[in-house]
């Protein structure tokens, strides 16, 4: 028994007090958010429930993985991705028009997931290894290695997964030093191509853009989902409705209301004041990643925490931007808040890494 | 590479980090801000304007319609009134496939070829969301097996509904009318009107006589339910309510066991005959015949019963009594010989030898009388009595067009009487400067002539005879004929009196009247025209009777009513009022092609007068015809 606790004791320790801390907290007020949103399903809080133990069992589980064996990870599940996204491209079910999920006979499920992981993975280890000598021919193969599933996911189509791997990615590039000038002419180049990607668009796509320029113009279409969670939103006000009190939630206004859209029925039970305090939140969540990247040994180290930090952002700005009408339609879950597992569980793995980031202080031993 | 030059390169690298560090945390700071100006701006600034849309998201006014007064007549006894049934309704819009739910609906229980085509017929008039009734009236078992199978019916539902019920009979239709489902035109009007929200919940409304004229206070108020609602627009529970106000009942001036009586004594004939009293203005009964079912209509009726309707030759669905126009006939004797009397061109006493014929001065045509040979010498009393067409010939050559126009117009002829229903016609009164604006030709003498004897251009519906007539009996008071008498607040259950309708006094002078109401009784005297129809009667009848030609007979031709087919045979017409001493009750009394006033249409007003003043049934008539009391 001593043996065992004192086990216990150092697994444990590698959990970060703080991020442990603020995650609790997102996780707690999810629980009562979906609790609210689920009209007290128990089928879904006990779900929500298993899947929060779960990913909080897979993130004690990566805090003790040292960094350098994390690195060594990275390459062969990015491999591997990218096989099973070709695969998808040649054998993949067609759900909703586009071609996204493998069949693996058992369960199906999305390759691109595994890369959101993988990319930034394989990117910190090839910096890493190459630290010493790294010039621009590192960035160009670094852009490389990003484009290949961008692209893949891209042509499924799924262009909101495709963006958010594409930002891990440029923001990977961009802590290892991504020259400026690189960036800014990039991003006039960017901007230049706007009409040709937009033609490349498909019509859902476009039309989800035209929709969010002028909700309005489809409020019983593809406009619907918007107008009701900001009238829910906004109806919330400074205080709330109160916790279940919520009527554009609770008399099913709102749609997907525990995944994509459960901002709004936050936004519409615990108004102004909750949102503050839950954007504060993730902002604690980003800020103690900068301070384990700053401190962090190693590259590798560094380039993780960081760029999981600014991307936990991202999946929160996007989802919270579209949810309350200034960003398109593109399902991106709201991070550590939204019912789902495969999301919570890649979340609090992101998590269990930057830990691992945070209490392995020591060099490589390589 | 040196150590030293290594480290020195990772302590740059270092610092360009966190230089790149910074530029991460300001670029998050700036998305942090771009959602918080948003959540400000919709939850604080656009607050109210959001909080207003998320109310009017929840709560929905759902109309209570109110139910529908009753109608009852004289001694309360029910005409129309609503009973709840339960509906099979269909919505096109719910459905999969609208011909296949159809061929369900139609194995699972009965639906006959004539509740389809009234169906598709309603389907053709309403939008593809409007819920249309297929079945009305389901026994308790069809709703058993409609429920049961309700999974497989998409758009199917059973609804709980208030109907309509008119028990009174076809003989009550063209008086109480029918309700209908509302349709387009209908709406229009509302919306003209500004009623539309009161109809919110309504699915019927007044479409023809008194159901329509009356529709404001039958109608009652909507109310309305606010209910919170959930996004399927399912009810959640009930916020506030405002109770309907239910219609107002009306009790008429009408006797049912009179209007029946009246209605039966007609036979196979068809015709109107109007009943007042002749000191209110109530109308004691008001038939035409044919009748027809009314209850046909309450929930829409099939295309092909309507078109057997509509072209019947019998025409049912014109009311005779109002609508109809007829020449009055010898039944315009007793006001012109009034009216000789109150122009001074007739005294009493002022008699003609009648040969049996009339000319006019320089023209070898001649107008004959009815009774060939003529009727001798004839005073004022027996023109009337007797019906000398000559006697009237020469007076109405003496009064002229317009005079007589005039005079008559006082009676109410030529325009319509005001009753309380709408669709009423004004009949004809012709005059010199009707025919120039009418027919832009003058005037001939000899039209003059005919219509002495109520011929020529003369038009009265049924009704205008009976307040004309009325006018004789209560001493020249015009009154507007009413069929409602009292109105009540079924809450509140105690009856309003109506007020009646106008009433004008037409100067008579005293002794004229006398002498023509005594031609009058003459005339149902052993000696006058209709004598038959009065024998026996335990009270006295004044009255004229008339017959209009149908077919023109030639000049030196003779009407031979055998030789005629039926629809060429003369209109009989009969006026009377009773009891002579006190009026109380007056009767007009038109049948098509029934040959001759006096056989055919006194012994129907005989019959009104008997049940009425003495309560005695017709020989072949029940008792009760089968009508309810309150």
């Amino acid at each position: 028994m001593p043996r065992t606790s004192h086990w216990i004791v150092r697994r444990l320790s590698h959990l970060d007090g703080m991020l442990l801390v603020l995650v609790l907290l997102l996780l707690g007020v999810s629980l009562a958010v979906v609790v609210s949103a689920s009209g007290q399903n128990p089928a879904r809080i006990s779900g929500h429930l298993i899947n929060m133990g779960l990913a909080l069992g897979v993130m004690v589980v990566m805090a003790n993985v040292p960094p350098h064996l994390l690195s060594r990870v990275g390459p062969p599940l990015f491999f591997a991705g990218v096989v099973l996204l070709i695969g998808v491209a040649l054998f993949g079910e067609v759900r909703n028009g586009s071609r996204r999920w493998l069949n693996l006979g058992f369960m199906s499920f999305q390759p691109s997931e595994l890369l959101k992981l993988a990319l930034p993975l394989t990117l910190a280890w090839y910096f890493q290894r190459n630290e010493a000598v790294l010039r621009a021919k590192h960035f160009l193969v670094g852009g490389v290695l990003l484009l290949v599933p961008f692209l893949l996911i891209l042509r499924q189509p799924d262009l909101g997964t495709a963006l958010m791997l594409g930002a891990s990615g440029f923001y990977l590039l961009f802590f290892a030093g991504l020259p400026w000038k690189v960036i800014f002419g990039g991003g006039v180049l960017g901007a230049a191509s706007l009409p040709v990607v937009w033609s490349l668009m498909h019509d859902y796509q476009q039309r989800r853009v035209l929709t969010l320029l002028d909700p309005t113009s489809d409020p019983l279409g593809a406009g619907y989902h918007i107008i009701q969670s900001t009238i829910a939103i906004g109806s919330g006000g400074l205080f709330g409705k109160g916790w279940m009190q919520g009527t554009q939630s609770q008399l099913d206004f709102i749609p997907e209301r525990t995944t994509d859209f459960v901002f709004a029925v936050f936004g519409e039970e615990f108004g102004y004041v909750g949102v503050i305090l839950l954007i504060g939140l993730y902002l604690a969540i980003v800020a103690r990643g900068l301070v384990i990247a700053a401190r962090a040994p190693t590259l590798f180290g560094r380039l993780m925490a960081a760029t999981l930090s600014l991307n936990l952002f991202t999946y929160a700005f996007v989802n919270i931007g579209m949810v309350s009408g200034i960003l398109p339609v593109v399902g991106v879950p709201l991070p550590l808040m939204s019912y789902g597992g495969t999301a919570l569980i890649t979340l609090l793995l992101g998590m269990g890494i930057l830990m691992s980031v945070a209490t392995h202080r020591q060099l490589n031993k390589s | 590479m040196s150590l030293a030059t290594q480290l020195k390169n990772l302590d740059r690298e270092l610092a360009r980090f966190h230089g790149r560090l910074k530029v991460g945390a300001a670029f998050v700071a700036l998305l942090a801000t771009a959602l918080l100006a948003r959540g400000f701006y919709l939850q604080v600034v656009q607050h109210d304007h959001y909080i207003q849309r998320a109310e009017s998201n929840r709560t929905s006014r759902v109309p209570a319609a109110p139910s529908r007064g009753l109608i009852l007549d004289r001694n309360n006894r029910i005409l129309a009134e609503n009973y709840s049934a339960y509906t099979l309704e269909l919505t096109q819009a719910k459905t999969d496939d609208l011909e296949a739910t159809l061929a369900m609906v139609g194995t699972l229980i009965e639906i006959s070829p004539g509740q389809l085509r009234r169906f598709r017929r309603l389907l053709s008039e309403s939008h593809e969301f409007e819920t249309v009734p297929l079945k009305s009236k389901l026994t308790d078992e069809e709703v058993a097996i409609i429920a049961a199978n309700r999974y497989r019916l998409p758009g199917v539902e059973v609804k709980a509904r208030l109907f309509r019920n008119y028990q009174a009979g076809p003989g009550m239709a063209h008086v109480l009318g029918f309700v209908g489902r509302i349709n387009d035109r209908d709406l229009k009007k509302l919306r003209e009107d500004g009623r539309e929200q009161n109809y919110k919940g309504s699915a019927h409304i007044g479409k023809t006589g008194l159901e329509q004229s009356y529709e404001s206070l039958l109608h009652g108020r909507t109310g309305f339910d606010q209910m919170e609602t959930d996004a399927s627009g399912r009810a959640v529970r009930m916020l506030s309510r405002i109770a309907p106000v239910p219609g107002k009942d009306l009790r008429l001036h009408l006797d049912a066991g009179l209007q029946a009586v009246a209605e039966q004594a007609f036979g196979d004939y068809l015709g109107g005959l109007v009943a007042l009293d002749p000191n209110t203005g109530g109308v004691l009964a008001l038939v035409s015949r044919p009748g027809f079912d009314p209850n046909l209509f309450v929930d829409g009726i099939d295309p092909e019963t309507w078109k057997a309707l509509n072209e019947s030759p019998d025409r049912p669905m014109v009311n005779r009594a109002l609508r109809g126009v007829y020449p009055p006939g010898s039944t315009i004797k007793p006001l012109l010989a009034l009216a000789g009397l109150e122009l001074g061109l007739r005294k009493p006493s002022d008699s003609i030898k009648d040969p049996g014929f009339f000319s006019l001065p320089s023209s070898s045509h001649q107008f004959r009388d009815w009774k060939r040979g003529g009727h001798g010498v004839v005073d004022l009393r027996r023109s009337i009595s007797q019906s000398c067409d000559v006697y009237y010939y020469q007076l109405a050559v003496d009064m002229g067009i317009d005079r007589m126009h005039d005079y008559l117009a006082k009676y109410g002829l030529g325009e319509k009487t005001g009753i309380d229903l709408d669709g009423e016609s004004s009949g004809l009164l012709p005059s010199r400067d009707w025919k120039q604006r009418r027919w832009n030709k003058s005037w001939y003498p000899g039209e003059t002539v005919i219509a002495g004897i109520g011929q020529g251009y003369h038009l009265t519906t049924p009704l205008q005879l009976a307040v004309a007539t009325a006018m004789l009996a209560n001493g020249g008071i015009r009154i507007e004929p009413r069929l409602v008498q009292a109105v009540r607040d079924p809450h509140a259950q105690i009856w309003q009196p109506q007020a009646g309708g106008a009433r004008v006094q037409v100067a008579i002078t005293p002794e004229h009247l006398d002498v023509v109401r005594e031609g009058m009784m003459d005339v149902m005297r052993p000696g006058g025209t209709a004598a038959r129809a009065a024998a026996g009667a335990p009270y006295t009848i004044a009255g004229k009777t008339g017959t209009a030609q149908v077919v023109g007979i030639k000049q030196g031709a003779r009407y031979e009513a055998s030789q005629l087919a039926r629809e060429h045979l003369d209109h009989a017409l009969f006026i009377a009022y009773a009891p002579t001493e006190n009026p109380t009750i007056v009767v007009a009394v038109v049948v098509e092609n029934g040959g001759s006033g006096s056989g055919t249409a006194a012994p129907i007003a005989r019959k009104v007068f008997d049940y009425y003043l003495t309560g005695k049934l017709p020989d072949d008539m029940k008792p009760e015809a089968g009508l309810v009391n309150e």
